[in-house]
């Protein structure tokens, strides 16, 4: 029982991994209809930039600010200088774009701080944190870190006059450009803002699973059959799809080691971990396209 | 796009098949080694061919031909380690279960598009290593550490050596493969092909179907990059999960965007392409170091990646259709001058 607890919680912290960057990805989605292959990439480079930071002296909160800052900055310049003159281009012209960009993100991280697997600190106090035999420290600070964020921007878009000029951007563009907003900035601050929410997971998620620059590949997979499960529209519902395929994951390979527990038969473990999400991914797309909550897109001919 | 000058392409086809028999003559030019990089170009040019049938003529996007090329050569490993089989029957058995992993895979794909198959495809990719570890799959596969194989021995007593044999073997697969391309696209079901691909909805009216074309054209494409992946299999007479990541998957997508998306011709010369950046990866590094005063290390996918996106910017059709492009452009532009200059001529004249 104790080890179910423990399966479910710590889901729940790698929900919170998950639905951060679903979130980005719905949000880049919403207002471009773009998939953002190269979230996970991005969310990479900026993880390695805080440790870079911290190993020069920076404390760890501070450089985690910087670094959230710096992805800030580093998603609208990207918005503006990549994505804008691409904006009518075919849907394969963007693919490949951001598949170059996960190239470049991932090579250039590669090269400047090696292959190599680093520890990353974490910030949480070991001691009297966490609910012992339940959930670690590190797992409830990410919990914790995660909901403040997604609080934060939740606020951001439901009480503030550029989050309403965001959402009205995204929802009708031409409107919203009629009553004076300036729609392209406009996106290029969803993408900031993407680019940032998805450095906190990466920040966050790097003492689990180590720096290293793949690191985010199995993540940014779990964030999409999360965003889709949720309705890849639906903010939300990327947020729940988050927790929902958290716990999932770790109930499938907690499941599969009970089965082969009792019956020595092994049917699914930890290193099917990619091939349960590309199932989610292809189950979800085929069957049900919205999603939970995702509206569903009636299109004319 | 019209088809490449005939002449031209027997040509190349004579040369292709002459210059390594000049290996007595020219001993440093034409080395095994290069022969082997040569062949290695060949079967990333086949599937290249094969991704460019389904992205390319059909407009499906598929990020994960890296899957079906590990089927491939995990198919031919497999009978070769298990079944003895000879290196030479395993394309065909190769070509036939990527075929049907292809088709089935192409079942789901019929609800999806544009980003939507590019994401099932993304997680197929990201996923293959893992699959091809799988406890289940262990006997067969070998689990991480793979399977060694033999490489192809020399026929009839040929007075070949191996690369050279593994040159001609790999050439005439890719031959026969270029010709079955280019006579499916210039079919009825070719063309049919090129309809969904530029007008769904008109191609479905006119009775095409659908259905069916989309998911063999996801067959024969899994069954073209299976056949690279057979090829590579007996190549480099080693499989290992781990080489069949998603970068490999980029590869191909780098030799569809640089050739020409659309273009056999031009999957052969993206093929070529980035083995021989792949290659030369370690002396561009150095030379970006020392010449250019670059202080890290430049990969080959830093190179790949930013050609991925200025190719979108200059080249949306790839280098083989933007040189096309320009070509005609430049023709044309040149044909009304002409005329115009004839013109005057004539009026001065009168």
């Amino acid at each position: 029982m104790e080890q179910f607890l423990q399966q479910i919680a710590s889901g729940l912290a790698n929900g919170a991994i998950y639905a951060c960057v679903a979130l980005a990805l719905v949000m880049i989605y919403v207002s471009t209809d773009h998939i953002n292959f190269a979230q996970g990439e991005m969310a990479m480079f900026s993880t390695y930039l805080s440790w870079q930071l911290m190993s020069w002296g920076m404390s760890f909160w501070v450089a985690f600010i910087v670094a959230v800052a710096f992805s800030f900055v580093l998603g609208v310049i990207i918005e503006r200088v990549i994505l804008r003159p691409l904006h009518n281009a075919p849907v394969l012209s963007i693919v490949v774009v951001f598949i170059g960009l996960l190239a470049i993100c991932n090579s250039v991280a590669g090269a400047i701080w090696s292959y190599l697997i680093k520890e990353y600190p974490s910030p949480f106090p070991k001691s009297s944190f966490g609910i012992a035999g339940v959930i670690g420290p590190h797992q409830l600070g990410v919990v914790l870190v995660t909901l403040v964020v997604l609080g934060l921007l939740f606020v951001f878009f439901r009480y503030t006059p550029l989050g309403l000029a965001m959402r009205a951007a995204a929802q009708n563009p031409q409107m919203a450009r009629l009553v004076g907003v300036r729609v392209d900035w406009m996106l290029a601050l969803g993408w900031g803002l993407a680019a940032a929410v998805g450095a906190v997971a990466g920040i966050m998620v790097a003492h689990i699973v180590y720096l290293d620059p793949n690191m985010m590949g199995g993540i940014l997979l779990y964030a999409f059959a999360s965003a889709l499960v949720g309705g890849i529209g639906n903010p939300g519902g990327a947020v729940l799809g988050g927790f929902i395929v958290g716990v999932l994951e770790n109930m499938v390979a907690f499941a599969g080691n009970q089965v082969e527990k009792a019956t020595g038969v092994y049917i699914i473990g930890n290193g099917e971990k990619l091939t349960v999400a590309l199932i989610i991914v292809i189950f979800v797309l085929t069957v049900k396209p919205a999603g939970l909550f995702g509206r569903v897109v009636v299109k004319r001919v | 796009m019209p088809a490449f000058p005939k002449k031209w392409l027997w040509a190349l086809l004579a040369a292709a098949f002459v210059v390594p028999l000049l290996h007595p003559l020219l001993p440093d030019v034409v080395s095994d080694y290069r022969l082997f990089l040569v062949s290695t170009m060949i079967i990333a040019a086949i599937a290249v061919l094969g991704l460019n049938l389904l992205t390319g003529f059909n407009g499906q996007i598929s990020l994960g031909h890296g899957a079906f090329y590990a089927v491939g050569a995990y198919t031919a490993a497999v009978l070769m380690d298990h079944l003895n089989m000879p290196y030479w029957a395993t394309l065909p058995s190769a070509a036939i279960v990527c075929f049907i992993v292809g088709y089935l895979f192409g079942l789901p794909a019929l609800k999806l598009e544009g980003h939507y198959l590019a994401l099932a495809t993304f997680a197929l990719a990201l996923a293959v290593p893992q699959i091809l570890k799988y406890k289940w799959l262990e006997g067969l596969t070998g689990g991480v550490q793979g399977i060694v194989l033999s490489k192809p021995e020399v026929p009839f007593g040929l007075p070949l050596t191996e690369d050279q044999w593994l040159y001609y073997y790999c050439l005439v697969v890719m031959v026969l493969l270029y010709w079955a391309a280019a006579n499916i696209l210039n079919s009825r079901s070719g063309r049919a092909m090129m309809a969904i691909r530029d007008q769904y909805m008109a191609a479905d009216t006119m009775g095409i179907d659908t259905a069916l074309y989309k998911t063999v054209t996801f067959g024969i494409s899994a069954a073209y990059t299976g056949i690279a992946g057979a090829l590579s299999a007996s190549a480099i007479a080693f499989v290992a999960p781990d080489s069949f990541n998603f970068f490999l998957s980029i590869k191909f997508l780098i030799g569809l965007v640089v050739g020409g998306i659309g273009s056999l011709a031009g999957s052969v010369v993206g093929g070529i392409f980035y083995v021989l950046v792949d290659n030369s990866a370690q002396a561009l590094s150095t030379f970006a170091k020392n010449d250019l005063g670059l202080q890290f290390d430049l990969s080959a996918y830093t190179v790949f990646g930013i050609l991925l996106i200025v190719l979108m910017y200059l080249m949306p059709m790839g280098i083989v259709g933007g040189v096309y492009y320009l070509a005609r452009s430049l023709y044309s532009m040149r044909k009304p001058q002409a005329k115009e200059q004839a013109a005057l001529k004539q009026r001065v004249s009168s």
